[in-house]
């Protein structure tokens, strides 16, 4: 989830991987006109507010679960990990199992029941039922500022892997995709991109499994895998956890205690069970039963992700040995690791399939800017837009009007998208930038959202103070690394730290202080009536009983198969 | 799916797949039957578009079949909701 794209895109200068054929092209044709058509079919059932920004609130709970994960599923995901696989070996997959399982359960077992009940169409809707305007300025003008910002980061980031990967246009990627999301997203609003997030999951799926297959017949399945990498590679790359028990015994250069409590507790719980790109998909299930069941359906899915990104990673590191890294691959004019996937593709799949493969990469750009552009739309237009509206005039606005402003906000963020595109082009280092502040946000915000969940002594004045404070103090410090890399060693704790432990720190502290800042607050300060905590604080909330449900429908149930799948596989990689 | 949609999501899908079947199924044909050349793969051989053609042309019919609009044209659209706004 948290790639370098900058160091990740820095294969700019390298030749088209592969050349399509007519059955290739065609294929990309269709799914442009499938997805216009889909847009311009929704138009007709997201006439209404509940329609256009929370899909009618009826999804199933498949269908929610699809794109909960689909949502985070981009094809820079796809590849990034693929080349970290390459680059760490198999430790990459803790971004899939320990980064995103436990953190999922989390949100539809405990969470969730909240958000649904509360019956809040945004994350910052919530904060401002349990801790006023304040909270939810604050985090809805943070968050909408970062998604454009990210959603223009993926646009480029797209248009680039174009360019190489196929040798297309930069701006003919640019403008295709993006008036395409337009249009689909600004008729079909979160419909059209649940929809959508859903297609991109199968095309994904399809598009890529049959790399790992053929890939494992070549090199004579797992064991002959493992034999080709102990004869390509020194070092610990089949392992999960026996190798980080100190900084310097694996390549990420990480600890045990950054990969648990930092990645698997802080980052992971702060993107999963907070980000409303992905929560949004949540909100749109018909009940809550099924609100509840769709992190974990998809969390079920997270698990197997690694087959299709993880394992042609490990089978290029067998089959490929010797690609190098970004810098080394522009000085040297050699094939870069981070091509990994595509140049898996290009030496797997053949015409038609190669097609499908590329589709799944456009699919997967496309369906991550559509997430980004309509969660945009809903944030700005319910939790910007409409409390300053109120606050400046008496005025009473139809439901209409704001569907209206959820159009016009999908066409602004778009452009805006566009814009950083083109900035990005111009100056690289936006890209990291932009990373760092989707970094800043995630970790206090959940420390803020589970404290208000949790516990109700928790105050409005707390809540408002520990995310303000936890997001300067992740500030302070991203800016006092770059100011000092010898504070490196002081935030991670150890001098050998690498910039993976940097992240997974930061992100710890600034929990903690947020955490630490929201307590003390909170017993300053004068807690709402219980009475008013009702629907939002567990304690005070009667959630609904699922004693008269049958086992294998409760999600507790489902939950436990995950947890018990999860454990097996750590240990069976361990 | 989106129960007040007539149409499913997975009548779509189904539909793409079904038309990426026949279109992988053809372009991998001519290797096999027309001595052209095998593509520049690893383990061509194996004619991996020829059955992943025939694979998602499966899949694809099965969605449509399960999926086909009039089996859920009698249902009437529900009636949307205006957003609820607790917030106020």
């Amino acid at each position: 989830m948290l790639v370098n794209i900058l160091s990740f895109l820095t294969f700019l200068d390298s030749q088209s991987i592969v050349s399509l054929g007519w059955g290739d092209m065609l294929i990309i044709v269709l799914y442009f006109l499938l997805v216009l058509g889909i847009g311009y079919y929704l138009k007709n059932f997201t006439k209404t507010g509940e329609g256009f920004f929370l899909a009618g609130r009826n999804m199933t709970a498949w269908i929610a679960g699809l794109a909960f994960i689909s949502a985070n599923l981009g094809s820079l995901e796809l590849m990034g990990w693929a080349a970290s696989a390459y680059q760490y070996g198999i430790l990459a997959t803790h971004w899939y199992w320990i980064g995103a399982i436990p953190a999922m359960l989390f949100l539809g077992i405990i969470m969730m029941p909240f958000y649904y009940i509360s019956k809040t169409h945004s994350v910052p809707g919530y904060l401002k039922l349990r801790f006023g305007e304040g909270s939810r300025m604050l985090a809805a003008i943070s968050f909408a500022l970062m998604t454009v910002l990210m959603s223009g980061v993926n646009m480029f980031a797209m248009a680039l892997v174009m360019k190489v990967v196929v040798g297309w246009n930069l701006n003919f990627s640019i403008w295709v995709s993006s008036l395409t999301v337009m249009v689909y997203v600004g008729l079909g609003g979160l419909l059209s991109a649940i929809f959508n997030e859903v297609l991109q999951f199968m095309l994904i799926w399809l598009g890529s499994l049959l790399v790992p297959i053929l890939g494992l017949i070549e090199v004579g399945s797992w064991s002959g895998l493992v034999a080709k990498i102990h004869h390509n590679v020194s070092g610990n790359y089949l392992h999960l956890w026996s190798s980080l028990g100190h900084y310097t015994n694996n390549p990420m250069g990480i600890n045990w205690i950054g990969i648990i409590f930092g990645l698997g507790f802080v980052i992971s719980f702060g993107y999963w069970t907070t980000d409303f790109l992905v929560v949004q998909r949540l909100l749109s299930a018909k009940d809550l039963r099924s609100a509840k069941m769709a992190p974990i359906i998809g969390s079920a899915f997270k698990m197997m992700l690694p087959f299709i990104v993880i394992l042609p990673g490990l089978i290029g590191l067998a089959v490929m040995p010797g690609l190098v890294g970004q810098n080394q691959a522009i000085a040297s004019g050699a094939q870069s690791y981070n091509e990994i996937l595509p140049l898996m593709m290009a030496r797997y799949l053949g015409p038609g399939l190669l097609g499908l493969g590329i589709t799944a990469l456009i699919a997967g750009f496309m369906s991550g800017m559509a997430g980004n552009v309509s969660a945009f739309a809903t944030v700005w237009t319910y939790d910007i837009y409409r409390p300053i509206q109120k606050a400046l005039s008496p005025k009473e606005y139809s439901d209409k009007h704001y569907v209206k402003i959820g159009r016009w906000s999908t066409f602004v963020g778009v452009i805006i998208s566009i814009g950083t595109a083109y900035l990005v082009e111009q100056s690289a280092s936006i890209m990291d930038y932009v990373q760092a502040l989707f970094s800043f946000f995630i970790a206090p915000l959940f420390g803020t959202i589970i404290l208000g969940m949790l516990w109700k002594r928790t105050t409005s004045q707390g809540g408002f103070w520990g995310l303000l404070v936890g997001m300067a103090s992740s500030i302070g410090m991203w800016i006092w690394v770059r100011l000092d890399p010898a504070a490196l060693s002081i935030i991670a704790g150890s001098a050998d730290a690498k910039a993976m432990a940097e992240d997974m720190y930061r992100a710890l502290w600034s929990w903690l202080i947020c955490v630490a800042v929201t307590v003390v607050v909170s017993y300053m300060t004068t807690p709402k009536p219980e009475a008013e905590l009702t629907g939002l604080v567990r304690g005070c909330t009667e959630l609904p009983s699922e004693g008269h449900l049958r086992l294998t429908q409760r999600p507790i149930f489902w939950a436990g198969i995950v947890s018990v799948v999860f454990v097996i596989l750590q240990i069976i990689f361990w | 799916m989106g129960e007040d949609a007539r149409i499913s999501i997975w009548f779509f899908i189904g539909s793409l797949l079904t038309l990426y079947g026949i279109i992988i199924f053809v372009v991998s044909l001519p290797p096999i039957f027309l001595s052209a050349p095998e593509p520049n793969v690893v383990l061509a051989r194996l004619h991996a578009g020829f059955w992943w053609g025939i694979l998602l042309f499966g899949l694809g019919v099965m969605y449509v079949y399960l999926f086909w609009p009039s089996k859920t044209e009698g249902e009437e659209p529900e009636e949307q909701k205006e957003l609820s706004d607790p917030e106020d």
